[in-house]
């Protein structure tokens, strides 16, 4: 029986880190757990995205704490205080920054650290901090909704673009930018955040948007794994972006098999980053698609991942206009036959 | 070690209660605590330290417990003595008594340790948490060495004295100090070094100690019991160590000075040398009095004081040596009182010995400041001149009026001693706003920055929410001893605007102080707002007036609406204390010290808050002439009764100090119904109804903790004479049809904690966020709406008859007979107080344990129980916190008995009332409404044909009579009582089959006290005493009961079902025998917005943290399973429930390791314990398979 891992090469390259596969643990509360990560290890992810410090919770359960210790003090004179005094300072970051360093003795892949910040010191004190507890690449994830409608798309981009560089000139380890889809002119955002130097773009962020409860007549949060169909967006800016920017790219959402992976290199994405797909099959998922996309790609006869990375991109793909306006109209029309 | 007085030391500023513990804690192993106002900060810090791993001068840290009362903490020491260990404890009042039984038998077996006393009054007309030493004295025959300091300097350094004395001596000590005055003073004070700690404490005599300790390897016996022949003489064996033990207390105080330069005497005199009238006392007052006889000195009187700090034992020949020998007439004052006696411990004392040692001298005794009664120059001074008339009054009292035995002093009120260069600020604060912190804060600032002396003392009012806090702050030059609050402030602050309104916080500002408002008016607008009294004195004092909108600050900052480090900044830069910038650095390194563990973005929006608030504040010109149409509101409305306007309404004005002893009930007893008069407008907004949207479920009407939500079902023409804006829609009853409804706020009594809206259920079909009832600003419609109340208090009651007591609906239309308390905006606990006064109130009794029940349930001014229209309701009473099981249960047996005899008469009278009446009244069942309502008519002619009969047992039954109306027993408490120190009786009123109710409101900690952790206390929280998360799980009180199996037991949370709650107490009360119900009581000690409390209490039950059962005994009769699980299996995890609340996530926060930790094993006792309950439900029961 012929090894197909020993002839058949699925190594890649993200942010300049040398990969044996393009399967990458995307943030998710997954990794939070140091087990897991090391199990994310030995099933065959070739890094892990650790999940997301997010500086508004720092922020948000410190005023909380605050504001309830001081809410039930001074009440009267037999009870000054009702809760004792904090016996250690709350952990900000040193959890995660913690966390890091255990991961990076735990396992040999690379670690990215998962930033979600909301002012620019935090960004800036945060992603240092990261940088110092020994992570091998930052991924900033802007989750940002400009629900104002007083704030333009152009203030919104040059937010991002600046928050980017602001960064890049602070840290010296690789930095990927995850983003959501939602540009008026994504290929140009695209561009705008290339020349700030970032590393990688992390393509897309889900939106999680909230769900109406009927009986209860209340807005409630709503959190669906993604799906295949989820990919398809991916796909289609990765395909028109490759060969137009100089970062990297990483599809996230919607990978859920082997030919979800093979579709992302091909759009030219230099990982496939997965979640859903370990939250629903199980962690040991990824030495199953690490199989099937070695048995597809023999069965197909390539040798390599780099040789499908951007095979199928816009300016590779047989029909160019797949991915423009003319796409759309086939579509409609195809769907109007039926 | 070496310590010399040359040594520099610290200087701290803190209370006396950290000033005790510091050296406690350092100078022993063992500390066995259990939480008293106000003694409980000391044991706080001890466990705080230890949880730092702070270390004694041995270097390993001591062990702090926290038992279940004092008389557990005092047997705990005991045992920790007799096994060799040091040890010690803090405690007060109620809890020193229940030490006593120990402390007779530590002091018998010459066993060193110190107490240290916040010295407290004892229980008696009234609970009082202030301080005088009615305690210390009822502990002065226990053979206990007793030390008292007066200052909180002297608190540290006698702390330390008495620990070296005790341990040389072998006996015992309490070491005490005025509790509040002293114990909760902050001030300037030189702190002992550990080397010093070290010097005094004799490693030899701690060998010694150890040695006597039991041990198996040298084992001896201790306790015996002895008989006539030799009891007595080996009572008298420790004699020597008796008459040693003065001599050592000295030599302790001379070794002391030689350390640390600072020389006491068993007994300091202070004054003229050839001082002719004396005063002799202990305590805080010693230092009031100190500053006045040196002002009297100063002026050229002959008078001393004599400081007496050895208590016991007396030493009777240093005391007649301290005495000068110019003195002519002595006044002892106590600070006690001792109904019946010669005269108080101390005259008694010091009468004694002058005439043991043959001493003549003029002597009167007399007393002060119970309760912290305030104790100032001018009554000292009273004293002075009371001992210059040639018949002073002996037995006198000094700071009230008494004109009924004419036992009082007069005095100048007006005579002050203030040190000249102090400054005097006054600080007027809301509970909760911060201002006492930032004002202690302040406090250390300028007593570790400049070199000020510095003291800040800070009163609160009785009221848990919409408290008043008065901060009083001194700082000078020169020493301070003025242990009084001020009356000539140069510094006023008001930091909410509406106070301006309730009180006079002008009153105390001198000639040309300084006046800070917080007020949203700009330096333009604002005097146009200011009641006419402030404009006058603003005017007539000279006042300089300045102004800041702190809110506008605090919300650009993101502080909120907490404007404490604000007002804190405008404090000092407007009294210069500092330079502008040391000042605010100063701050800033405050703020960073009491905030920082809560992480830097805390401390960073408090710097923006310092930094902005300079910009915000503008002097105000004054003008010329008063131009104010309104003024300071009335403390009552005119129409309030004549005791209420006698009485009450002269507390809630803050003068209550000046009521004579004649205006006093002579027993405590007090009308009820009076919390309707004090209308405190403390909510900012209140709920307003919706009528089209409100499907009359009555669900507001349940939860509100205040009773300030009250619907009525009546008939139309009941609405002639309506204001303009009353609300009435039809009833929605399917037999009321043709009635109106009408859901009505009180304005006036609201406090805003919108638990109302939380938990209604209609919301509009065209904006889901507007529901059926909604909040919105106060001002506006106080008027109107108080009006509308006002009418809706006219309509009459829905006949109780007609309603179904089962029905949440229906309930809502019962008058609550608990209306108004002065519970925490939000309580948790006050909406079961109040169900069970609808559904009962008009026939029972309750005995309420010590706690915030009794708090907000009886804590003048007013009361908030009251009757029906027919003068009905509640009759209720607190004997102690341990007791108040048996103590309900002895009403149930008074009553029990009563009705005995009662049917005893009725059925001897038989033929003079007339037989059938006599046997409806015997035969009356009175399970239902309309049961009770017919014997209240039968006693009613009962009582007319008694009147007629002119026998023994015709006038007997007539007082009697009213017992034969079915009465309920209700024992309520909180959970430190029923879990922890009354746990005991509670087990025993439970087994002992009587029919009482049994009510614990369970917050889960000691909420009155100040949240520390009791047996109720989950795994996982954080609490005092557990600051680290507490280890182990709740104990399962409820089903501890159910074991007995002739019990009836409910676990409730109204939030998660009133249905199930409502029905518990109905059948609770039913059952005829104990009852117990568990109430799910959220609290501001959990951490979390109080508005939540209901959904909080439903995720309690839904993640199977606190299930619902009842148990019901009678339902083994009919062969059914009497255990009853309510609710379903969890279908949220414990983490989604408890952590929305700081109480846990303060340790997610700090220590997450320990959290995650404490929280798999406390998911894994939900899970175990639902096992069993799912078990004991469904488990056949009679042979039968019980149905699933």
């Amino acid at each position: 029986m012929i090894d197909l891992s020993k002839t058949i090469d699925l190594s890649t390259t993200y942010l300049g880190l040398k990969l044996k596969n393009p399967l990458v643990a995307s943030s998710s509360p997954v990794c939070e757990d140091l087990g897991n990560v090391r199990r994310l290890e030995d099933a065959g992810a070739s890094a892990v995205v650790l999940q997301s410090l997010f500086e508004e919770q720092i922020e948000h359960e410190s005023d909380e704490l605050d504001r309830y210790l001081d809410a039930s003090s001074e009440i009267g004179a037999e009870s000054e205080t009702q809760l004792p005094e904090l016996t250690r300072r709350v952990t900000g970051p040193e959890g995660y920054l913690t966390h890091i360093a255990k991961c990076k003795q735990a396992v040999k892949i690379p670690i990215v650290a998962s930033l979600n910040g909301t002012s620019p010191g935090g960004w800036m004190s945060y992603a240092k901090q990261m940088e110092q507890a020994g992570a091998d690449a930052l991924e900033l994830n802007i989750y940002y909704i400009p629900a104002s409608p007083d704030i333009t798309g152009e203030q919104v981009e040059q937010k991002y673009v600046d928050l980017v560089m602001a960064v890049k000139r602070e840290v010296k380890i690789p930095v990927a930018v995850k983003l959501g889809p939602y540009f008026s002119s994504m290929a140009n955002m695209a561009r705008k955040l290339d020349a700030t130097g970032v590393n990688g773009l992390v393509l897309f962020n889900r939106f999680y948007q909230p769900d109406f409860d009927l009986e209860a007549l209340e807005v409630v949060p709503n959190l669906i794994l993604s799906n295949s169909h989820e990919l398809l967006l991916r796909l289609h800016w990765i395909a028109v972006l490759y060969g137009n920017i100089k970062a990297d790219m990483a599809l996230t959402g919607g990978v859920h098999s082997h030919t979800d992976v093979i579709k992302a290199m091909m759009a030219g994405a230099r990982v496939a980053m997965m979640t859903s797909a370990l939250l629903k099959r199980g962690i040991s998922y990824l030495d199953t698609l690490s199989t099937e996309l070695l048995i597809w790609m023999g069965e197909h006869e390539y040798d390599s991942i780099k040789q499908m990375q951007g095979s199928m991109s816009r300016n590779s793909a047989p029909q160019t206009g797949a991915f423009e306006r003319v796409n759309y109209m086939k579509v409609l029309s195809s769907y109007a036959m039926r | 070690m070496t310590s010399s007085s040359t040594t520099t030391r610290p200087q701290v500023t803190i209370d006396g209660n950290e000033a005790a513990a510091y050296v406690a804690h350092q100078t022993n192993e063992v500390i066995a605590i259990y939480p008293i106002t106000p003694s409980s900060n000391m044991g706080e810090w001890a466990d705080q330290w230890s949880a730092e791993q702070k270390t004694n001068i041995w270097g390993t840290v001591p062990t702090v417990v926290e038992m279940q009362s004092e008389g557990g903490a005092a047997g705990a020491l005991h045992g920790a003595l007799q096994a060799g260990a040091l040890a010690t404890t803090f405690t007060a009042s109620q809890g020193l008594l229940l030490m006593i039984p120990n402390m007779f038998k530590i002091a018998g077996e010459l066993t060193p340790t110190v107490f240290h006393i916040a010295a407290r009054a004892v229980a008696t007309h009234a609970l009082s948490i202030f301080g005088d030493h009615s305690d210390v004295m009822a502990a002065r025959s226990t053979g206990f060495g007793m030390l008292s300091s007066n200052s909180v300097q002297e608190v540290m350094d006698m702390a330390l004295i008495a620990q070296a004395a005790s341990l040389e001596s072998r006996i015992p000590f309490l070491h005490f100090f005025d509790g509040f005055r002293t114990s909760h003073e902050v001030a300037k004070v030189e702190q002992l070094t550990p080397d010093d700690l070290r010097a005094m404490i004799d490693e030899q005599l701690v060998s010694a100690h150890r040695n006597r300790s039991l041990n198996p390897d040298r084992p001896v016996l201790r306790g015996t019991a002895q008989n006539p022949d030799v009891f007595f003489q080996a009572r008298e064996a420790c004699n020597p160590y008796y008459l040693a033990a003065p001599t050592i207390v000295q030599d302790a105080m001379d070794k002391f000075a030689k350390i640390v330069g600072r020389q006491y005497h068993l007994f300091d005199y202070a004054g003229a040398p050839d001082a002719e009238r004396i005063v002799i006392m202990m305590g805080s007052g010693a230092d009031v009095a100190h500053e006045t006889v040196d002002a009297l000195v100063a002026a050229g009187e002959k008078v001393g004081l004599l400081k007496v700090r050895l208590y016991r034992p007396f030493a009777v020949e240093d005391f007649v040596e301290a005495l000068p020998a110019s003195v002519k007439s002595i006044a002892v004052l106590d600070r006690s009182k001792e109904p019946g006696a010669t005269g108080e411990p101390l005259y008694c004392d010091v009468i004694t010995a002058l005439a043991e040692m043959g001493v003549a001298k003029k002597v009167i005794g007399g007393r002060y400041g119970l309760a912290s009664k305030e104790f100032t120059p001018a009554m000292v001074k009273g004293v002075f001149d009371e001992l210059a008339k040639k018949s002073p009054k002996n037995h006198f009292t000094v700071g009230i009026h008494d004109d009924v035995t004419h036992t009082s002093l007069d005095y100048d009120p007006q005579f002050s001693t203030e040190v000249e260069g102090t400054v005097r600020a006054m600080f007027f604060g809301l509970g909760a706003d911060g201002t006492v912190g930032a004002n202690k804060n302040s406090i250390k600032i300028i007593g570790e920055e400049t070199d000020n002396f510095a003291q800040g003392y800070f009163v609160y009012d009785s009221k848990k929410s919409g408290a008043i806090t008065t901060s009083h702050l001194r700082f000078g030059p020169r020493p301070l001893r003025s242990s009084y609050l001020i009356s000539k402030a140069s510094f006023v602050a008001c930091h909410q605007f509406s106070f301006l309104e309730r009180l006079d916080v002008l009153k105390a500002a001198e000639t040309g102080a300084t006046f800070l408002l917080n007020s949203t008016f700009g330096p333009d607008e604002v005097w146009d707002h200011l009641p006419r009294t402030v404009q006058r004195q603003i005017i007539e004092k000279k006042l300089k007036f300045y102004m800041i909108d702190g809110y506008e600050v605090a919300r650009q900052t993101g502080m909120g609406e907490r404007v404490n480090t604000i007002m804190q900044t405008c404090f000092f830069a407007i009294s210069g204390v500092l330079p502008r910038e040391e000042a605010i650095a100063a701050i800033k390194h405050s703020i960073e010290k009491t905030y920082g563990k809560r992480g830097e973005s805390v401390v960073k929006k408090n710097f923006a808050a310092v930094d902005a608030a300079l910009d915000h504040l503008h002097e105000v010109k004054v003008p010329e002439k008063v131009t104010s149409l309104f003024d300071i509101r009335r403390p009552v409305p005119v129409e309030a009764p004549g005791f209420v306007q006698r009485f009450t309404a002269k507390i809630i004005a803050g003068e209550g100090d000046d009521l004579p002893v004649s205006a006093m009930p002579i027993d405590g007893t007090f009308p009820v119904s009076t919390a309707q008069w004090e209308k405190r407008n403390i909510a900012l907004e209140i709920p307003a109804w919706d009528e089209e949207l409100c499907i009359q479920c009555g669900k507001c009407v349940l939860v509100c903790p205040h009773s300030v939500i009250r619907a009525k079902v009546y008939d139309e023409k009941q609405l002639a004479g309506a204001p303009a804006t009353f609300k009435a829609v039809a009833a929605r009853w399917k037999d009321m049809k043709e009635r109106k409804y009408t859901l009505q706020v009180a304005p006036e009594d609201c406090t805003g904690c919108t638990l109302c809206v939380e938990i209604c259920p209609a919301k509009s079909k065209s904006e889901v966020k507007h529901k059926a009832i909604n909040m919105v600003a106060q001002p506006p419609l106080r008027e109107t709406e108080a009006a509308n109340w006002e009418f809706f208090l006219k309509i009459p009651e829905t006949d109780r008859t007609a309603l179904s007591m089962s029905q949440v609906k229906d309930v809502q239309l019962l008058r609550p007979l608990f209306e108004f308390s002065g519970a925490c905006s939000g309580c948790g606990e006050t909406p079961y107080v109040k169900l069970m006064t609808q559904l009962f109130g008009d026939r029972m009794l309750i005995a309420n344990a010590t706690g915030c029940s009794s708090i907000y349930g009886g804590n003048l001014p007013t009361t908030p129980y009251c009757q029906n229209e027919s003068g009905q309701g509640p009759a209720w009473s607190n004997s102690l916190f341990e007791d108040n099981a048996e103590f309900g249960m002895g009403m149930r047996l008074a009553l029990d008995k009563q009705q005995e005899y009662a049917h005893e008469l009725v059925w001897r009278l038989g033929f003079a009332i007339g037989e059938n009446l006599a046997q409806a009244i015997l035969n009356a069942d009175q399970k239902t409404e309309q049961g009770i309502f017919e014997q209240r008519e039968r006693v009613k002619q009962l009582k007319e044909k008694l009147a007629e009969i002119h026998t023994s047992d015709a006038r007997d039954l007539s007082t009697l009579a009213d017992v034969l109306v079915k009465k309920s027993v209700w024992i309520v408490g909180g959970d430190g009582w029923a879990y922890d120190i009354g746990y005991g009786g509670l087990d025993h009123v439970l087994a002992s089959g009587r029919n009482v109710n049994v009510l614990v409101l369970d917050t889960e900690v000691y909420s009155n006290t100040g949240g520390q952790a009791s047996k109720a206390t989950p795994r996982g929280a954080v609490a005092k005493f557990a600051a680290s998360g507490k280890q182990t799980g709740k104990k399962d009180l409820a089903m501890m009961a159910v074991n007995y199996g002739s019990v009836y037991v409910a676990r409730v949370a109204m939030g998660a079902s009133d249905m199930h709650t409502v029905k518990s107490f109905l059948e609770a009360e039913a059952y005829h025998g104990p009852s117990l119900i568990v109430a799910y009581s959220h609290c501001i000690a959990h951490g979390y917005d109080m508005a939540d409390g209901m959904e909080q209490q439903k995720a309690a039950v839904n993640s199977g943290y606190w299930p619902l059962f009842r148990f019901n005994p009678d339902l083994i009769a009919q062969n059914k399973n009497p255990f009853q699980l309510d609710s379903r299996a969890p279908s949220i995890t414990l983490k989604e429930y408890i952590y929305n609340e700081t109480r846990y996530t303060m340790l997610v926060k700090s220590n997450p390791e320990e959290a995650k930790k404490l929280l798999d094993l406390a998911q894994q006792d939900v899970a175990e314990r639902w096992k069993l309950y799912d078990y004991m439900a469904h488990e056949p029961f009679n042979g039968a398979e019980v149905k699933k």
